[in-house]
């Protein structure tokens, strides 16, 4: 390991592991005394996370809904959110900042804008892929459209939708690191406030991919309980 | 119109001059189809790829929609109800059958009921019902998903599924089209005894000629185009082939078709003579001048063929067991015409012996016998589900 | 209070400018802005992410097909694909900068393991998704492994290496935004250093970073069209899974 400049050195708690921080090793112990700091960021993260998730779920939603009847809708909606998918959140967040001002609005509206082609495209693909025979025995029955949409067509095409969000949260997570450039708080917040110092880094780094992992089995605990005919096989 | 105990009246179905336009397309996709059907009769509409059968069956239940005509169900237009209505109405069984895989067998069977708002214990009970119906286990199967049943079953599933509310009419495309050979003729017969039970309407489509002369009361063979060529009962179809078109759908072995819904008792055997060990031989020569066939029978006590009695067994006083050959094939009354003829075929003898259940002779079959019966009209008009029942 | 609408007009009016002309420093004493200085950190920002792209390109890619064609890479490319999405780009490049220092290496390594991920992915799928009857039958015909993967699999995962060559290369464009925190100059650069460029720098900053992603995206889309034979275009694509693996063949439901 190469010797680093040491003058960037914030060490928050006196005490205990001043000589390790010191030298900037990674050291366990000045990790274990300072666990409390990151308590607040990982809290804001979570927020920053599962909300833009939710909201974004939200709104795909709807427009794969009102997609799924009008196909012509498709190409357009894709289109546009694609776009949203390509600005960077960086750039996002600063472009947002003359309208929403600095701080969590702009975070969450970049965040937001980030999930829509991701979840949009995995519902749309998850409804095509219901087989035409069972839309076909759905409505030979009797069912409205609107019953088949419901009923049949949308838990058939929970995995895709669980799928999508479980890619959206994961790639949130990493995103609303950078929602420091638009004045909110979070892990990444955490990090910049300490670039050089190990110790620091693979504790905010870890913490996010910790918090990836969990988001990640929840979504797909979720998935296991709603869709139980996918675990009966003969 | 439901009842909890016997069954719905069936009702009778008409195409008049329905037909059908896709726009941008020359040929309509079904011509001018009139036919009516009878309440409770199978009507089988069969034909070549791109002939409109399926079309024609999915304008019932407005699946598509007509462009001029129309169908009515009992006199009723199939255009005076919405459309959501009409459907709950029918039962509609497809070649992929279409289970909803996220719900349990007897969700799936209580599709219908549920949508009419029947209340939950007449769901439980209709739906176990229909389950012993159609010969599976309601204990088992009711709480399992269809991706845990095989073909045949699933295929089963689906016929309960139609059959939920009683529905007057039933639409059937293809129904036994994705299961093997030796299933699908047992899915047949157990759908043909089930029919003489409920005496639905039924509109039935297949490709499979054979398929619709054992299953169909009518059958209705539709060439590409979208037009009637024949409309008759299978028996007449097969002896009276309105055009070239229909003969050779029908295909060239029409006559063995026919043999094939006539069981052996149906037609005038040949007498033969019935002769017991020892009998005089003066007495057993006058039995064999009053019979069709010159040649004496050997049988024991009971009447049961032993063998044919060679020219020696006569000489003498009395009749002796000299066989010139065994009785061999032996044909039961019941036995199907057409099978009776390939024993026949695969013996080296002219005649076969015909016994009855209890083993003694009946009367004898020979190739001159069918050929005589198939050059004259039937006195009924038998179907594959007369030769279910009997 | 100002009113809103034309005061936020007023800064993207004012970031414009900033673009296009040269200006004095919010700290005062150094010129800032202007079409030479922002190409030039533009230039180093094509520069580190063409860089990664073909260096994971080179990486990934030829693993990815390899793993495809002997159908045995289920595990790492789902876990490739999560764990890449999940990872802070920002905690990767302090981590480096923590770890080994600043400079272009750093940056490179940071963005060619986030543009990894995406086409190891994209490969593996694309790869197992020929279908299997086609490579079949070139087998039975007597082509070798490698035969099979350069004349079938390979020419009919074009669509899906493309796909995952667009997905990295946006990461990789949006990624090195954030490079000048390890001293490579990027287009970020003015986005980090408010004290010299102010909130306009930054917001102009902003406004060509995300014009030049969003081409390369385009750009992307239209190789990936270009690059997908022809037979496949004119064929009904089977639905596509984003997600499943491992990718068997299904036979067709119920």
């Amino acid at each position: 390991m190469s010797l680093l400049p040491l003058a960037q050195l914030k060490i928050q708690k006196p005490g205990g592991s001043d000589s390790c921080a010191a030298a900037n090793d990674f050291c366990p112990g000045w990790i274990v005394d300072n666990i409390d700091r990151y308590w607040t960021p990982l809290l804001e993260h979570v927020y920053l996370t599962v909300v833009p998730v939710a909201i974004g779920f939200a709104i795909s939603l709807g427009l794969a809904i009102l997609a799924h009847r009008r196909r012509w809708l498709t190409g357009p909606i894709i289109t546009v959110t694609g776009i949203f998918f390509a600005i960077p959140s960086v750039a996002a967040f600063f472009l947002l900042q003359p309208i929403t001002g600095l701080g969590y609005t702009t975070a969450m509206v970049a965040l937001v804008s980030y999930t829509l082609l991701i979840i949009f495209r995995n519902i749309t693909t998850g409804l095509r892929n219901v087989p035409a025979e069972t839309v076909d025995a759905a409505i030979g029955q009797g069912l409205t459209h609107r019953q088949v949409l419901y009923r049949v067509e949308l838990p058939l095409a929970t995995p895709e939708i669980m799928a999508g969000l479980r890619i959206a949260t994961a790639t949130t997570v990493g995103l609303a690191a950078l929602a420091v450039f638009a004045g909110a708080g979070g892990l990444g917040a955490e990090i910049l406030v300490d670039k050089h110092f190990k110790s620091n880094v693979v504790v905010a780094g870890g913490l996010a991919l910790l918090l990836a992992a969990v988001l990640d089995l929840l979504i797909l605990g979720v998935q296991r309980a709603v869709t139980p005919w996918q675990r009966a096989r003969g | 119109m439901e009842a909890q105990t016997g069954h719905s009246q069936a009702q009778p179905l008409e195409f008049r001059e329905v037909t059908k336009r896709y726009p941008g397309s020359a040929e309509p996709a079904v011509d001018g189809l009139s036919l009516e059907v009878p309440a409770g009769e199978i009507c089988v509409l069969v034909g070549p790829s791109g002939c409109g059968k399926t079309t024609a069956m999915r304008m019932v239940n407005r699946m598509i929609d007509f462009t001029s005509g129309d169908i009515l169900i009992g006199g009723r237009s199939v255009r005076e109800r919405k459309p959501e209505q009409l459907r709950r109405e029918i039962g509609y069984v497809i070649q992929q059958i279409g289970l909803f895989p996220h719900r349990t067998i007897g969700d799936n069977i209580a599709t219908v009921p549920k949508l009419l708002g029947w209340d939950k214990p007449r769901i439980a009970a209709r739906v176990d019902e229909l389950l012993d119906l159609v010969g599976l286990d309601p204990q088992q199967m009711r709480d399992r998903f269809p991706a845990q049943l095989s073909g045949g079953q699933r295929q089963r599933v689906g016929v309960a599924r139609a059959l939920a509310v009683d529905p007057p009419i039933m639409l059937m495309d293809e129904p036994f089209g994705a299961i093997d050979p030796i299933n699908r003729e047992r899915l047949q017969n157990e759908f043909l005894r089930l029919q003489a039970e409920l005496r639905k309407t039924i509109i039935f489509v297949t490709h499979d000629i054979d398929e619709a002369i054992k299953m169909g009361d009518r059958i209705a063979i539709m060439q590409v185009g979208g037009k009637l060529a024949q409309y008759a009962p299978p028996a007449e179809l097969l002896m009276y082939p309105a055009s070239r078109f229909v003969e050779d759908f029908v295909g060239s072995d029409r006559a063995l078709k026919r043999l094939a819904l006539q069981r052996v008792r149906d037609i005038d055997l040949w007498k033969a003579a019935a002769i017991r060990a020892g009998t005089p031989v003066a007495e057993a020569r006058a039995m064999v001048a009053e019979a069709d066939v010159p040649y004496p029978m050997l049988v024991d006590e009971q009447g049961r063929p032993k063998g044919w009695l060679s020219d020696r067994a006569l000489t003498g006083e009395r009749v002796t067991e000299d066989l010139r050959s065994p009785a061999h094939p032996i044909v039961e009354l019941d036995d199907v015409l057409r099978d009776a003829l390939a024993d026949l075929l695969s013996s080296e003898t002219r005649y076969g012996a015909v016994v009855d259940k209890h083993g003694t002779l009946a009367g004898v079959l020979s190739l001159e016998v069918i050929q005589t019966f198939l050059h004259t009209a039937p006195a009924a008009s038998p179907t594959g589900a007369d030769l279910l029942t009997e | 209070m100002i009113d809103p609408i034309p005061a936020f007009l007023g800064d993207f009016g004012e970031a414009i400018e900033f673009i296009f002309k040269e200006r004095e420093s919010v700290s005062g004493g150094v010129q800032i802005g202007g079409i030479p200085e922002l190409a030039g950190f533009g230039l180093t920002h094509m520069e580190v992410s063409l860089a990664a792209l073909l260096i994971a390109a080179v990486l990934a890619i030829p693993l990815a097909l390899w793993l495809g064609h002997i159908g045995r890479g289920d595990f790492i490319a789902t876990a490739t694909s999560n764990v890449g999405r999940a990872v802070p780009s920002l905690a990767l490049l302090a981590f480096f900068i923590s770890f080994v220092g600043l400079g272009y290496t750093n940056v490179i390594a940071v963005l060619v393991l986030l543009a990894i991920p995406p086409l190891i992915t994209n490969t593996y799928v694309g790869v197992r998704q020929v279908d299997r009857d086609t490579v079949d039958a070139a087998r039975g015909m007597g082509m070798s492994g490698m035969e099979i993967v350069r004349k079938i699999e390979l020419p009919l995962a074009l669509p899906a290496i493309f796909d995952g060559l667009r997905t990295s290369a946006v990461n990789v464009v949006a990624t090195a935004t954030i490079a000048p925190l390890a001293n490579v100059q990027t287009l970020g650069e003015p986005i980090i250093t408010p004290q010299t460029y102010g909130f306009v720098g930054q917001l102009g900053a902003a406004i060509v970073v995300a014009l030049i992603t969003v081409a390369v995206d385009f750009i992307f889309a239209r190789l990936q069209r270009a690059a997908t034979p022809a037979g496949l275009k004119l064929a009904e694509p089977a639905p596509r899974r984003l997600f499943a693996l491992p990718i068997k063949r299904r036979p067709e439901s119920t």
